[in-house]
């Protein structure tokens, strides 16, 4: 490749091989691609030492997954590494969508203003493996181990046993809980005789990188039946170092090993580009499939990202969805390890994100619908569709070329509790807390850099010159509770207010956070170590909020 | 059951000599094309998901 070298990871001799019994550890992680990496990071961030176990002895080979969007890089700001990727990556807000030669129409998918982060970064997956990489050795609590290959696993009601091979032979380990993050191909849940079952869909696309100085604005352009690329789908995205993602719909009859030749590539990419200097920088041809496992957890072994359910690449899900598992699972799994939470706290990890997989298949389904229609009066549909939208904006909500990936809302889970009370807006609880503004001692913050990790609330005192006793009391007794909570408490700007010892103060000086939150003086929000929404009430009441941490960690 | 479906076109047969004038010398192809962006016109006019389920079944029973 000629603007990235991979980097070589040593192996390296563990003194788990030398050892007479199988090595213990809490908590093995296999694969060390994004998901493997984002949850060694949040666990070791909540004090639990992660052994993680990659097959190979380097980042992602390809540019891969691209595209990610807002809510990972609001977890990657958790995890301490945020900015690392957000000034590595290429920013961008603006879609566009073109028929034939012709534009149809454009979107903006972060229209409001008062975000830190925009909808989506692009940057190419070995970037972000690094940056993570990087961010888990900080940590000092992620044991990396490369070309250290899983080729058995068994488990008992107390422990995991696994045979890992490496260059120096085979060795055993022993865990509590096994995190499996090695890909949509997991060859760990193939040793465990497990399945994900859905569609294949029958059709090839070619990935190109493309290397090029172009003026290009950094956008998502997406073209149906283009006239360089007749009767098949084309996207165009900017990644970092002047790299630009090219993916050309194939059809299902396009030979991979013919498509992949460079004379071919080239060619398809000077009918698109003209002759502007370009370098073909990486080259792949896929096909995909939708389909999840049953469930995520059996028994000690929990299982995120492609290994648990892999989606079509409309709509930048795959990897984005991934992050959030780990998101899910790491604060569940600290408290079950710290003997604070029941196992079906675990089980819950996978209703949620089986719910949020099912939404992700849903939406990459009808979009690969969409994009590659499989009958001919499901083409005339698109097309009239498609030439409609330039003059109807009714018809720009029909045209599909990827419901771009938001984050789930777990309206249905067990860990909310019910509203009792009447809420506008989207703060529902199961919602990921949206960002907002915010100032904290003067200096200028975000909300979302304030509140998660663990159990946090917010408590709205707009307009209130002191606390109201009873919620002062309460929020200081909520800090020495088994399951801790943290209150911030909310105000308008300048307003002086004596705080309990520990509260943090957040200046609404916008009223964003009062908007979005449809808070009033006295309103209260629970969120979940992961920035979920699970209670939310109009007045304070300790035990009522004792109730939902309970409730929110399987403890009722 | 929403979906109307007694008489309500004032003037039928203007409203079937109009239909089928739309299609005047188009190929196959092009009335297809006509016919499914009426299809989506009328039914973000209607709106109502429960009338356009309603009308989907009416006319699709029988066919197949």
């Amino acid at each position: 490749m000629k603007t990235y070298t991979h980097p070589r990871f040593d192996y390296v001799r563990s003194p788990d091989q030398d050892s007479q019994q199988p090595a213990h550890h809490a908590l093995i992680i296999v694969g060390a691609g994004p998901v493997g990496l984002t949850a060694a990071i949040d666990l070791a961030q909540h004090g639990v030492p992660a052994l993680l176990l990659d097959e190979d002895n380097t980042v992602s080979l390809g540019s891969r997954a691209v595209c990610y969007a807002k809510r990972s890089l609001e977890i990657f700001d958790r995890l301490g590494c945020g900015d690392a990727v957000v000034a590595k990556g290429v920013g961008w807000n603006v879609g566009k969508v073109f028929f034939k030669d012709r534009l149809v129409y454009s979107f903006n998918l972060l229209s409001e203003s008062g975000h830190q982060r925009p909808a989506f970064i692009n940057l190419q997956q070995y970037h972000i493996e690094e940056i993570l990489i990087r961010r888990a050795r900080d940590t000092g609590r992620v044991d990396l181990r490369w070309q250290n290959k899983v080729v058995h696993v068994e488990q008992d009601a107390q422990r995991v046993r696994l045979q890992v091979d490496t260059p120096q032979g085979a060795y055993a380990l022993t865990c509590d809980w096994l995190i499996v993050c090695d890909g949509a191909k997991s060859p760990v849940r193939h040793l465990m005789g497990l399945e994900s079952r859905g569609p294949v869909f029958r059709d090839r696309f070619l990935i190109a990188d493309v290397v090029m100085k172009a003026d290009y604005p950094t956008e998502r352009w997406f073209w149906f039946d283009p006239p360089f690329h007749p009767n098949q789908s084309a996207l165009l995205h900017r990644q970092a170092d002047n790299v630009w993602r090219i993916d050309f719909q194939l059809g299902w009859d396009a030979d991979p090993e013919e498509e992949k030749k460079p004379e071919r590539v080239l060619a398809r990419l000077r009918a698109m580009l003209g002759e502007r200097d370009f370098d073909l920088e990486w080259v792949s041809v896929y096909t995909f499939a939708c389909r999840r496992m049953e469930r995520f957890r059996h028994g000690r072994v929990l299982f995120a990202g492609d290994a648990a359910h892999q989606l079509s690449p409309f709509g930048a899900r795959g990897a984005n969805s991934g992050i959030q598992d780990a998101d899910n699972l790491s604060w569940k799994l600290k408290l079950v390890l710290e003997g604070k939470a029941p196992l079906a706290l675990l089980d819950n990890y996978s209703d949620e994100r089986i719910f949020a997989a099912d939404e992700n298949i849903l939406n990459s389904t009808r979009s690969t619908d969409f994009i590659t229609p499989r009958s001919r009066v499901s083409r005339t549909f698109r097309d009239a569709a498609l030439l409609l939208a330039d003059r109807y904006p009714f018809a720009r909500r029909l045209v599909n070329s990827g419901r771009l990936s938001v984050p789930a809302v777990l309206v249905r889970s067990e860990l909310n509790t019910p509203d009792a009370e009447i809420f506008a807006g989207r703060m529902v609880p199961g919602a990921a807390a949206t960002d907002a503004p915010v100032a904290v001692n003067g200096e200028l913050r975000w909300l979302l850099q304030c509140i998660g990790g663990s159990f946090t609330a917010l408590y709205f005192a707009a307009g209130m010159s002191e606390l109201p006793v009873e919620a002062a009391s309460g929020i200081a007794a909520l800090t020495l509770d088994r399951i801790s909570v943290d209150t911030r408490v909310v105000v308008e700007p300048g307003n002086p207010i004596e705080l309990p010892p520990g509260v943090m103060k957040l200046e609404d000086y916008e009223d964003f956070l009062i908007q979005r939150f449809d808070a009033a003086p006295g309103t209260f929000y629970l969120l979940r170590p992961d920035q979920h929404v699970c209670a939310r009430w109009r007045e304070f009441d300790l035990e009522r909020v004792r109730r939902a941490v309970l409730r929110a960690t399987c403890n009722d | 059951m929403k979906l109307n479906i007694e008489p309500n076109l004032a003037a039928a047969d203007d409203f079937y000599e109009r239909l089928i004038a739309a299609h005047r010398d188009l190929s196959e192809e092009q009335s297809a094309i006509v016919n499914a962006k009426l299809i989506l016109l009328l039914a973000n006019h209607i709106g109502d998901m429960d009338v356009l389920r309603e009308a989907m079944e009416a006319a699709r029973a029988g066919v197949a």
